[in-house]
């Protein structure tokens, strides 16, 4: 089962392939709405690669209010 | 016509399959010039159906299938109007809408919805219209119209109580949630899924399938397993109307017509 810390290092990874921004500047406090410079339809375009990427399903009001990389991966660590 | 192309959407019939493309800047939002269009649609239907076997119904556009009925032409028609004739104006629009969904509904061809990105509200219950939906693992669906105090006015409810359990429908209603094309596979609601893009080939591989067989054997199926739920339906318009007349309805479509992002009202 993966740490937190892993789940983590995934969301940065594939933030950085689908967003286009190199992994190294990516950190798990940085805010994602400004750091990828993503509107919510986006939001929701990520959201769909988090869910297929770890096989669980993440309903947007869980994401309501979140705004760092480690808070999303520590919604998704209490769905595996 | 065999051919069309209108301001929001065109066809294409050819070899027994009608392809018809949604194409309306930013999302295919279901507005007049949608609807307009879909009733050239279904008018144009009652002479391509002898030789169709198939209809695709897909987008053109990079965000997804539909985001649904266009709040912002809503918000500004009914601005101008008293609460009676905004009320009147709105079921005017829902009566239009659903007999060209009815006639979606009940075409006597397998009608397949290829579904890539957002699929919302109004676009979502197109889609359910449709006998086959074909999504790709990017798609999601949603009703948010809770979060403006309405319910799905386009026949979406249903709809889903005809196609799948009262469990899942709930949980969409109740939450406004989105859910991703893997979950909505899994409890019935697509058919089948496709790789990131490539849904309009998997329709197009089902439609060829289809044109295979005997027109008046599928067309008695459908009937058969797909009856319209009229009664309901017209229900379904009653409490739309009945919420509508809400003065917080309008005050949510303010606030998401005043928004500047691209899905106000999401996640």
């Amino acid at each position: 089962m993966r740490t937190l810390e892993q789940t983590t290092q995934e969301v940065l990874d594939l933030a950085s392939k689908h967003f286009n921004v190199p992994v190294g500047s990516l950190a798990p406090e940085d805010d994602f709405f400004k750091k990828l410079g993503i509107d919510s339809l986006q939001t929701l375009e990520m959201l769909s690669r988090l869910e297929n990427h770890f096989g669980v399903e993440l309903p947007d009001y869980e994401v309501q209010g979140v705004s760092d990389f480690r808070t999303l991966a520590s919604r998704i660590q209490s769905r595996l | 016509m065999k051919s069309f192309t209108g301001k929001a959407l065109r066809w294409e019939w050819r070899e027994g399959v009608i392809e018809l493309t949604l194409d309306h800047a930013p999302a295919n939002e279901i507005g007049l010039a949608m609807l307009e269009d879909l009733e050239r649609f279904t008018a144009a239907m009652v002479s391509l159906a002898p030789d169709t076997a198939a209809c695709i119904v897909h987008s053109e556009r990079k965000h997804g299938f539909s985001a649904g009925a266009d709040l912002r032409e809503l918000y500004h028609a009914a601005a101008k109007l008293s609460e009676k004739e905004r009320v009147s104006g709105v079921r005017n629009f829902l009566e239009r809408i659903h007999a060209v969904f009815n006639a979606i509904d009940a075409a006597p061809f397998t009608t397949i919805a290829a579904v890539h990105g957002v699929c919302f509200g109004g676009g979502f219950e197109l889609a359910l219209a449709c006998d086959i939906i074909v999504a790709d693992k990017m798609a999601r669906f949603a009703f948010p119209e809770l979060r403006l105090g309405l319910i799905p006015g386009f026949g979406g409810i249903p709809r889903l109580k005809r196609d799948m359990g009262n469990a899942f429908i709930r949980d969409l209603l109740l939450t406004g949630r989105s859910v991703n094309a893997t979950r909505a596979q899994s409890v019935g609601l697509v058919a089948q899924l496709a790789a990131e893009g490539e849904a309009l080939r998997i329709a197009r591989a089902t439609a060829a399938q289809v044109v295979k067989f005997d027109g008046v054997t599928r067309a008695a199926a459908k009937k058969f397993i797909k009856p319209i739920p009229h009664e309901d339906l017209r229900r379904e318009i009653d409490i739309f109307c009945e919420l509508f007349a809400r003065p917080a309805v309008m005050a949510a479509l303010k606030k998401f017509v005043e928004s500047t992002d691209a899905m106000p009202y999401l996640p």
